[in-house]
This record gives C-alpha cells, sequence and structure tokens, in this order.
C-alpha cells in the first residue's frame, strides 16, 4: 500500500465530473437557504448603510450642535444660560411646535396641523427645501409667510400665493415644504406640518392657557469648539445649572475641563454662580432635555440596531429552517449515491476520500445558494430605501457593505455545510459489498447512534445554532432564549411525528379504501418521510402563524370602526369662558352635542405626605420618576364612561353619598388608571395631594379603573369627584354629532373663525389616517409572514424529495400490478394530506403557544385566538403540501412501467 | 495467490445466527481462472465478496498474495483493491455521471501515482482494446449492455490487477454479447497473467474455465479441475476442498 492516493486536483477534477447528474438537485436543495441569506444580507446592509447616514447626517437631524427641548414652558434659568452662552459666539434658535387649526381663506376648508414656530438661523445644519425652490430665505422678513407640507394644500384645496389663516394672524403660503432636516415625511401622515417663523407667535395668539406645545432650542457652538467633548462638557455644564439634582458621573473632570479656558470659545466662561433653577419649588418642573448631536446618533443608531438584531433573529431562523431542507435535501443526495460510492470503495476509495468528494459537492453547491442569497439580498438592500423613504428621517445612500456580504456569504456556506455534513457521513458506512449485493436504502446506509463522528457533527450543528443566535441577537441570554425556543418546537414537532407514526400503524384497516390505506401505510412504513416532512412543514406553520396571530391580536386594538363614538367632531383647547358660547354654536346648528368633559392641568405634590421630590429621589422604591415629572390632564364626572371597567375599590355617583363620606375637610376622592396606581404604588385608601395652578387639592384613592384608550373617548390617568375640580382653571372638549360631512366642515371653520385657539378633529379622517398607517405596519406584518411561507417551499420539496426514490418504485410497481394513475395520485394525495395535516396542525399548535407567549410577555395584552386566520393557514399548508408532494412524483406517471423500471 | 481458510459467514436472523458459509478452504495459484458455481442461495455471492475484501468473515481468514484480508480495517483494504484487485459486476456498476473514459481513468486516480495525462492515455488503450474506440466520451446510458460491460473490464484491467472478480459477468447479456464478453476476459487473462475468479450459475460458462467450485448451502461439495483448456496449463496438484 504504497501508493500516494488520490490528489487534491484530482479530488476536485473528480468531484466536479461525478457532480453532473446532481448539481440542479443539489442546487435547489441549497436554495433553502437562499432566503436566509438574502434575508440577513439585506438587514445587515441596510442598517449599514443606515447608521453611515446617520454618522453623516447626525447634525442635520437635530438641527445644531446641541438641543434643549421641554414638554412645556422652559424654566427661565433657560433664558439666561442662552442668552449668557451667546455673549460667548454660541448661537441658538427656538422653535416652538403645537397643534392648530388652518384656515384656508379662498376655499373655507380647514385643517389641524403641526405648527412649527422657528427662530432665525434654524436650521443651522442642513437646508429646508421648498418648492419653488430658495423660497426659505424669506421666512423670517416682515411679510407674515408659512411654508406647507403638500399634502395640506390638496386637503384644503389651496395653492401656493394663498391666504391662510392660524389662529389671530393670517399668512401668505410662500412654498410647500420638501426635504426637511430631521423630520420624517410620514409625519404629516399625522398632521401636515407649517412652517413660520417665530416672530408671528404672540400675533398668533394661539398658546393659551392649558394649550399643549413642545418646546426647543437649538444651539451652534463656536467653530474649533463644536467637536463632540466640547458638546458633552457644555451639555453637563447645562444639565448641572438648569437642574443642580442632576448628578454626572463624571462631575469632578467635567468641573476640571469646566475650569478651563476656551472650553466655551472667546476666552470668557460662565460663572459658576450664574443663575440656578430654584430648587425649592415643589413640586417637580417640566423636565428639560439636553441632547449633543452623540446623543442622536446614538439613539438612532441603537433603535436601528434593536430593529435589525430583530429582523436579523427572524432571518436567522430562515437560514436555519433551510438548513433543514439542506439536510432533507442531502439526505436524498446521499440514498442516490450509494451505488456509485459502493463502486469507489471497491475500486479502493477510502471513506475519507468518499466523503471528502462529496463534501466537495455540498460545499460548491452551498456557495452556489448562499451566493444566489447575497445577491438577491443587496438587490433588496437597493430597493429597501426608496421603499422606507418616509419613514426615516434622513436620506439614506446605498452602498455596498462589504461586511454584511461577506458575512452573510459565510454564515450560509457554513449552515449549509454544517446541515449537509450530518446526512454525507453516512456514506462513509457505505459498503462495497453493496456493489454486489444491493440492500434497501435503508440497510445501506445504516445509522449507528454512537457513531463518534456523528456526534461531533451533531455538537457542531448545535454549537453552530448556539452561537449564530448569541451573535446576532448580541446577548448571550437572548440567543439561548431562541435557540430553546428552536428547539422545543423542533423537539414537539419530533413528538407530534413519532406519534403519528404510531396512531396510524395501529390504526389502519382491512376495510379501508385501498388508496387510503396504502397511503397511511406510507406514513410508518420503514423509508418513511414523516419527520423530515413533519418537521420542515411544521417549523414553517409555526413561524407563519405566530406572525399572523401576534398581528391580529395588535390590530384589534385599534379596531376603531367598531367601537366608534357616537360623536364625529372633537373640539378641543376650549376655554372655559368659550365653552358655553361654542356649545350653543353646536346646537344651534341642529347637531348634538355627545359630551363636553373638562379638563385640569395638574402634578403629583406629594403621595401619603412623603413629598414627590423625595420618592423621585428615592432609588429603592422602583417607581418610575415619569409619574411624578408628567403633568396630568385629569377630569372630573360623576360616572364612569363606556370605555372604563372598574378593577378595584368603589365608584361613588351619588355626589351627596360622597360629601357624606367626605365630611367638611376630608380630602376628595380619585379614581386612578390602574397601571398608573401601580407605578405610583398606591392602594385604595392612599392620599394623594395634587398641585393644580399652585392650589393643593388633597385627594384619597377609592377606586382604579382599566382604561380602553384605543377607543375614541376622552379618557383620563386620573379622573375627580366633580366637587374637587368644579372651580379649578380648565379647558374643556365637547364632542358633537354632526352627521353631514359639508355641515361638519361649515360648523369646523365657523368655529375657526370665532375662536381662533380652539381645533378640532373630524373623527372620520382620524379613522382614515390611523387606518392608513396601520394598513402600513400590516404590509410589513404581512411581508414577514409571506417570507416565513416562501422560506418553507423550497424546504418542503427538500424534505419530499428525500423519499422520492421510494416513492417512483412504489408507484411504478403499482402501475405495473395494475394500478390506474388515479389510484396511484389517490395513493400519493392520501399521504401527503396526512402529512400536511399534521405539520400544519402541529405547527400551529406552537404558534397559539408562541403568540400566547408574546403577547403576555411582551406586548402585556391578553391573547385572542384568530381561529378564522388559524383555519386558513391549515388549508394552505395542506394544499401545499399534498401539491408539493404531487408534483415531485409525476415521474411516475411520465414513462411506461417498463421504462421506468429500467431506470429505477 | 489467494488463500482461503476456515471462511465462516454468519447473518444475524431473528434470534439465531444465521450461516450462510460453512468453514470453506482453498487456494487459487496465480493465473488460475477459476469459476464458482451453485444454485441461488448458496453463498456463492457471500463466498466472492469475502475473497475480495468486501465483508468481513465471521470466522476464517482470505490472504490475497501474503496478506492477510481479514486483519485490514476497511479503508487498508480498500487501498489494497485499488493495487490488486479488478472488479466486474453483473450490472456493470458504472458511475452514470462518468464518461467511458473517465470511468475507466478512476482506479488510477484512486491511486493517485499516474499523471492525469498518462491515466487518460491507458484508459484509451484499453477503451480500443474492449473495442470501444470513439465511444470514449460517452455515458453509460448512451451505450448498449454489452458496450457497458466492456467498459467495467477495461476499467477492471487498468491498474494491472493481480486478480480479477466477476460476479456473473453475462447475467444482464445475451448469450452472443455475453460470449464476446467472455472472450475478452480470456484474452486479457491470457496476455496479463491475472487470476480470474468468476462467479456464475451458467453452466456452460463454467465449463470453460480451469478449476469449478461447486456450492450447496454453504459448503464447497464439488471441486473440479478440467484439462487444460486453450486458456492455458494449470498447476496439476490442488488441495482437495472440504465438503
Amino acid at each position: 500500500m504504497s501508493t500516494p492516493g488520490l490528489r487534491p486536483a484530482t479530488l476536485f477534477r473528480l468531484a466536479w465530473r461525478e457532480s453532473r447528474t446532481a448539481r440542479r438537485r443539489l442546487a435547489l436543495y441549497m436554495s433553502s437557504i437562499a432566503l436566509g441569506v438574502a434575508a440577513l444580507v439585506a438587514i445587515d446592509s441596510f442598517a449599514g448603510n443606515v447608521t453611515r447616514s446617520i454618522r453623516e447626517q447626525s447634525r442635520a437631524l437635530l438641527g445644531g450642535d446641541l438641543q434643549l427641548g421641554a414638554r412645556g414652558e422652559m424654566p427661565t434659568v433657560v433664558d439666561t444660560l442662552l442668552d449668557s452662552l451667546a455673549t460667548t459666539g454660541v448661537r441658538h434658535a427656538r422653535v416652538t411646535s403645537f397643534a392648530s387649526m388652518a384656515l384656508a381663506e379662498r376655499s373655507g376648508n380647514t385643517r389641524l396641523v403641526q405648527v412649527r414656530a422657528v427662530g432665525d438661523g434654524y436650521p443651522f445644519y442642513g437646508t429646508i427645501e421648498t418648492q419653488p425652490a430658495n423660497q426659505w430665505a424669506s421666512a423670517h422678513g416682515d411679510a407674515p409667510v408659512v411654508y406647507v407640507d403638500p399634502s395640506l394644500l390638496v386637503a384644503l384645496d389651496a395653492q401656493v400665493g394663498d391666504s391662510l389663516r392660524l389662529g389671530r394672524q393670517m399668512f401668505t403660503i410662500a412654498a410647500a415644504l420638501g426635504n426637511v432636516p430631521g423630520d420624517a415625511g410620514i409625519t404629516a401622515v399625522i398632521g401636515p406640518r407649517v412652517f413660520v417663523s417665530e416672530r408671528w407667535l404672540s400675533a398668533m395668539g394661539l398658546l393659551q392657557f392649558g394649550a399643549r406645545a413642545e418646546y426647543e432650542a437649538v444651539l451652534k457652538l463656536t467653530a474649533g469648539n463644536d467637536g463632540t467633548r466640547e458638546a458633552a462638557d457644555l451639555q453637563r455644564f447645562l444639565r448641572r445649572r438648569i437642574d443642580p439634582r442632576y448628578v454626572d458621573r463624571t462631575d469632578a473632570e467635567a468641573e476640571e475641563r469646566d475650569r478651563a479656558a476656551g472650553a466655551l470659545g472667546g476666552g470668557e466662561r460662565l460663572d459658576d454662580t450664574t443663575a440656578v433653577a430654584d430648587t425649592a419649588a415643589q413640586p417637580v418642573a417640566a423636565r428639560v432635555r439636553v441632547r449633543t448631536v452623540a446623543d442622536t446618533e446614538q439613539d438612532f443608531t441603537e433603535a436601528v440596531a434593536q430593529l435589525a438584531d430583530f429582523l436579523s433573529v427572524i432571518g436567522l431562523i430562515a437560514l436555519l429552517l433551510g438548513g433543514i431542507g439542506v439536510a432533507s435535501g442531502v439526505h436524498a443526495f446521499v440514498v442516490s449515491k450509494i451505488d456509485t460510492v459502493a463502486v469507489l470503495r471497491c475500486l479502493g476509495a477510502s471513506s475519507r476520500q468518499v466523503l471528502t468528494l462529496y463534501v466537495l459537492q455540498a460545499g460548491a453547491m452551498g456557495l452556489v445558494g448562499a451566493a444566489a442569497g447575497t445577491l438577491l439580498g443587496v438587490g433588496i438592500q437597493f430597493v429597501l430605501p426608496g421603499a422606507v423613504a418616509d419613514v426615516l428621517p434622513l436620506e439614506v445612500a446605498p452602498t455596498l457593505e462589504a461586511r454584511a456580504i461577506g458575512t452573510g456569504l459565510a454564515i450560509g456556506v457554513w449552515v449549509a455545510l454544517v446541515f449537509a455534513l450530518r446526512p454525507l457521513l453516512a456514506l462513509r458506512r457505505v459498503s462495497p459489498l453493496q456493489a454486489l449485493r444491493r440492500a434497501t436504502d435503508e440497510a445501506a446506509v445504516p445509522r449507528e447512534w454512537t457513531d463518534p463522528w456523528r456526534l461531533a457533527v451533531d455538537i457542531l450543528l448545535v454549537g453552530s445554532i448556539v452561537g449564530l443566535t448569541i451573535a446576532r441577537t448580541g446577548s448571550v441570554r437572548e440567543g439561548l432564549g431562541v435557540t430553546v425556543a428552536i428547539s422545543v418546537a423542533v423537539g414537539v414537532l419530533w413528538v407530534a411525528a413519532t406519534l403519528l407514526i404510531r396512531v396510524a400503524r395501529r390504526s389502519v384497516r382491512a376495510g379501508w379504501p385501498f388508496a387510503l390505506r396504502q397511503g397511511v401505510a406510507n406514513l410508518y412504513r420503514p423509508a418513511n418521510q414523516t419527520r423530515a416532512v413533519t418537521l420542515a412543514l411544521g417549523f414553517g406553520a409555526f413561524l407563519l402563524s405566530t406572525v399572523y396571530l401576534v398581528q391580529s391580536n395588535l390590530l384589534r386594538r385599534f379596531d376603531i370602526a367598531e367601537q366608534a363614538s357616537a360623536g364625529n367632531l372633537l373640539f378641543f383647547d376650549v376655554q372655559d369662558d368659550q365653552i358655553d358660547a361654542l356649545t350653543s354654536l353646536v346646537t344651534d346648528g341642529g347637531y348634538t352635542v355627545v359630551e363636553r368633559t373638562p379638563i385640569v392641568t395638574m402634578r403629583i405634590a406629594s403621595v401619603n405626605g412623603v413629598s414627590a421630590q423625595r420618592l423621585m429621589n428615592d432609588t429603592t422604591g422602583n417607581r418610575p420618576r415619569w409619574v411624578f415629572r408628567r403633568e396630568y390632564r385629569s377630569s372630573y364626572r360623576d360616572s364612569m364612561s363606556p370605555s372604563e371597567v372598574l378593577v378595584s375599590g368603589t365608584w361613588t355617583a351619588d355626589s351627596a353619598a360622597r360629601e357624606r363620606r367626605r365630611g367638611p375637610n376630608g380630602p376628595y376622592e380619585v379614581s386612578l388608571e390602574e397601571d398608573v396606581a401601580n407605578d405610583l404604588m398606591v392602594a385604595i385608601g392612599d392620599t394623594i395631594t395634587w398641585d393644580v395652578q399652585g392650589v393643593r387639592v388633597a385627594t384619597v384613592l377609592t377606586s382604579t379603573r382599566k382604561v380602553n384608550f384605543a377607543r375614541f373617548e376622552t379618557n383620563f390617568f386620573a379622573v375627580f369627584a366633580p366637587e374637587a375640580l368644579r372651580r379649578a382653571p380648565q379647558q374643556f372638549v365637547l364632542i358633537a354629532n354632526v352627521p353631514d360631512p359639508s355641515a361638519l366642515a361649515r360648523l369646523q371653520r365657523d368655529a375657526v373663525r370665532a375662536y381662533p385657539n380652539v381645533s378640532s378633529l373630524d373623527l372620520s379622517l382620524i379613522r382614515n389616517t390611523i387606518g392608513a398607517i396601520i394598513e402600513r405596519v400590516t404590509l410589513a406584518v404581512r411581508f414577514l409572514g409571506v417570507f416565513c411561507l416562501a422560506i418553507g417551499i423550497p424546504v418542503l420539496f427538500s424534505a419530499v424529495a428525500a423519499t422520492r426514490r421510494a416513492r417512483l418504485r412504489e408507484g411504478v410497481l403499482l402501475r405495473t400490478l395494475g394500478a390506474s394513475r388515479a389510484l396511484v395520485r389517490r395513493v400519493l394525495f392520501a399521504e401527503y394530506a396526512a402529512l400536511g395535516v399534521l405539520g400544519a396542525f402541529t405547527g400551529m399548535g406552537l404558534a397559539f403557544g408562541g403568540a400566547w407567549a408574546l403577547m403576555h410577555w411582551v406586548f402585556k395584552d391578553t391573547f385572542v385566538p384568530a381561529w378564522g386566520a388559524a383555519a386558513g393557514i391549515i388549508a394552505a399548508m395542506v394544499t401545499l403540501t399534498a401539491g408539493i408532494g404531487l408534483l415531485t412524483s409525476r415521474d411516475v406517471h411520465r414513462e411506461t412501467p417498463m421504462a421506468a423500471l429500467r431506470d429505477s | 495467490m489467494l488463500v482461503a481458510r476456515g471462511l465462516s459467514k454468519d447473518y444475524a436472523s431473528g434470534d439465531r445466527p444465521l450461516t450462510v458459509l460453512h468453514e470453506v478452504s482453498f487456494e487459487i495459484p496465480r493465473g488460475a481462472y477459476v469459476s464458482i458455481v451453485g444454485p441461488s442461495g448458496s453463498g456463492k455471492t457471500t463466498l466472492l465478496g469475502l475473497l475480495a475484501g468486501l465483508d468481513t468473515p465471521s470466522r476464517g481468514s482470505v490472504l490475497l498474495d501474503g496478506t492477510d484480508f481479514s486483519a485490514l480495517g476497511e479503508d487498508q483494504r480498500a487501498a489494497l483493491r485499488g493495487e490488486k484487485v479488478g472488479f466486474v459486476f453483473q450490472s456493470f456498476q458504472l458511475i452514470p455521471t462518468l464518461t467511458a473514459l473517465e470511468n475507466v481513468q478512476v482506479p488510477l486516480e484512486l491511486r493517485g501515482d499516474t499523471s492525469p495525462s498518462d491515466a487518460a492515455a491507458r484508459a484509451r488503450d484499453l477503451l480500443d482494446r474492449v473495442g470501444l474506440h470513439g465511444r470514449s466520451h460517452h455515458f453509460p446510458t448512451q451505450l448498449s449492455g454489452g458496450e457497458q460491460q466492456r467498459v467495467a473490464l477495461a476499467r477492471a484491467f487498468v491498474n494491472a490487477p493481480r486478480i480479477l472478480f466477476a460476479d456473473e459477468p453475462t447475467g444482464n447479456l445475451d448469450g452472443s454479447t455475453g460470449a464476446r464478453i467472455v472472450e475478452l476476459i480470456e484474452e486479457l487473462n491470457r496476455e496479463r497473467g491475472t487470476t480470474v475468479v468468476l462467479v456464475t450459475h451458467d453452466a456452460s460458462l463454467a465449463e470453460r474455465t480451469q478449476r469449478t467450485l461447486r456450492l450447496r448451502d454453504g459448503y464447497v461439495i464439488e471441486d473440479t479441475v478440467r484439462v487444460p483448456t486453450a486458456a492455458g496449463s494449470i498447476p496439476t496438484s490442488l488441495p482437495s476442498a472440504s465438503a
């Protein structure tokens, strides 16, 4: 035995030649992984493109180097600080955003819009594009002009040059808005934007008592001092000056740098005794957020990374499912090569040479499959920016991401090889004796459970799955969780298939029709494919059904149409001295006022005698800080609303009974929404003191409610007994029922003319808008579902092809013995239908479990089974399985029995 | 050349082992032309498998050219087969994805001691020798049964084997085609001095060989040595086979 053995070049040549008739089949099996690779490459590449665009455009996203923002008027210390900074060369521009009614004078149409009143200089980075071009230059001139979203022109039936009223001020529409830095186009779906100079704020007269507005100040640092570190230093400085309670871990270091000359530019620096926020004031003031470009970058890239991680888990699962397809297909391939391998062994090939030969073939085809997937992924990556353009607040220029491509390709080839290796190992055990005396396929490749190589490959397989999921999710815990979930699903499907085999064996009756008997017998006969098909089909059904079930549950929350309140016109920001007149305006027209709800703004001063400050600073309490910071918009009434359900305590509608219980100086009764009560960690009988525009109102918690916020009724976290707030400063919300659309538009116009500060909403319009948004979400979710189904098809083909030879042989024999084509088809149909039913039902069962878990643990809602969708998916799966089975077996009918016998 | 000593083979059948070959012993000298005959189920294919090193005996041993086949591992036996053994099968067993030329080259490629061009040249010569000049680029499905078996013959002889095992080489062929194959085997046997062991149920084919071992129920019941034929002389002293 002194011969050198098969040379590498010869091995490659032999592998290439020997693969001649198998390439197409192997490529089909490997296409199982193509979709998974495509998903990974597309997601990673797009995420890379977006991250790069974020870095390049982050300043434009923020509009400056720093941004201060608050949901209410900023404390005066901010003004002082900004003025001081201005003396050092740091420019700033204010942006005030709020909702208001816009009235087109010519057409008389009205629409609720988002007004953005901006200061001179905004945006400091990027430019606001207009149509006609270059019109933004006149924004801060003496002429009152506005710049509006193109959709608003359509909605108001207006055009550039028309007059538009906002509050008490008339404007001319100077241009339509094009690209606005930092704004995603999709916000126009919620409410069209109107940009105006801040010099017209007081003229508009819209920011009255109780009006909700977002206040921002954008800063531009001086040249040379606008780096990341300088911005971070200024951020820390501002935070400490605005809220001295702010604690920075690197405080000492920051102090040192603050005192260094030139940190703020211009040689002049802010004195540490500069006006400080009033710390003695209670309750907690509106929080001022201070953000830098780095924060914006980080937030965006984190959000992109999280979304990419989530989607890539789907892609990874698709890839692993594809691996199952590869394993099934390669198993079929191995069976078809038994004769060739036996001959090679007779001619002197070692088991290692044989294995290498076919691993090379599998590897090459895996590369083909992965390459095809990579190309597809790159194609999708180039299409994505256009598809999601109006959802992203920045422009994404698609470029090839070498890392994403390389990673996708490598993972694809690896998965294909690892899954192919398992069935290929069996070739080592093909005896050369098979060339003399051919045993059945199963006997020719016997399974040896204690084969160390097989165990090693199994460990490699499991290890690869765990490693890939951990790498994708970025977390060991989550990666292991996903792996365990996949393993449980595979285990359940395996057990289900085994049970079916046993049940089938016991249930076959001699009295059954031949086709049924034969089809069911095929489920448990020696070369059955029950497990492989159940696994492939069941997993695909599991993924697809989980997506659909979760989607239908989530969409149920927004089922607005069925929950429509009686009213269809909503007025809000109605002042105390306007409500009666507005009510008359509605009723004089012959329309019904459905609801007239007072709204009182307040904050929490103390709970059970402990101040909100202390509770917020108490880190052991686990209470979220926002419950103490936020401004509550509460109401008062005697009775509960239809969207509320009492969870604990009692609701007393009778005011006399309430007064008796309260006594002369006792606390008023208040009801909280259950989640807010949990966050505040209060129970029935606890006392809460509220700061209502400077007046303390003591209350006792008498009930908690579950509120359906998705309904179109006014809903509140806190509802008081009327006697508590009847005399408090308040505004109103009024809901009217105006059936006629043109009358509704007229009423809106009349209200805007009479009360410019009052905003109104046509609820049917809102329903349509939200419906449009939900439609997009639904499309995205349904795309995921279709993707899952698309993965399943090549995998199913591979699984079914695994025993194609046995199918052919049997079918041909039946025909030789006198069976008609129709009978053979019925036999096949019986078998595949049974497999389809088993796989679909088991997958659906798993999906119910998975969807329940997701709804319960992630979305914190109850799971409602969607029986209709489930039945539809099961029917589709059974049809698909039967169809694919019959398709792959059509060769039975192609040739004459003689020819087929000769070939087989 | 080939020595079988006490060869036995058992198969598991239910609870008890089934012995298909019982203590078979004989010797076959170099250059001999031997047939093994017997009815279906007599154990002749089992015996062939053991002699060719394709299977492991339950008891006993096989020595090929002095090397104990049964003591070698599977890969070592494969290597030995590649060096010294040629095969011709009843069902031809050509690799369907390779051309006639490529099929013939496989044993040389597996050995790795011949350059690709030399291997191709030798394969071409052998194909010419078996009368398939001009068919070297055809696939097995494009060849008739007889042509396929001739390709198999060329493949069997390409690595100049010491011994050729043929399992029912004419079983799937018609009379005249089968006769031509047998003639080729005998010619190559004479030209190259290759020992030939041939399993057949065809009595007339067995008559052409120099020695016939007859099996029944796993026993060698007869060992017939014939008068030397045109195939050449054979050693006259042979140990008698045990019954």
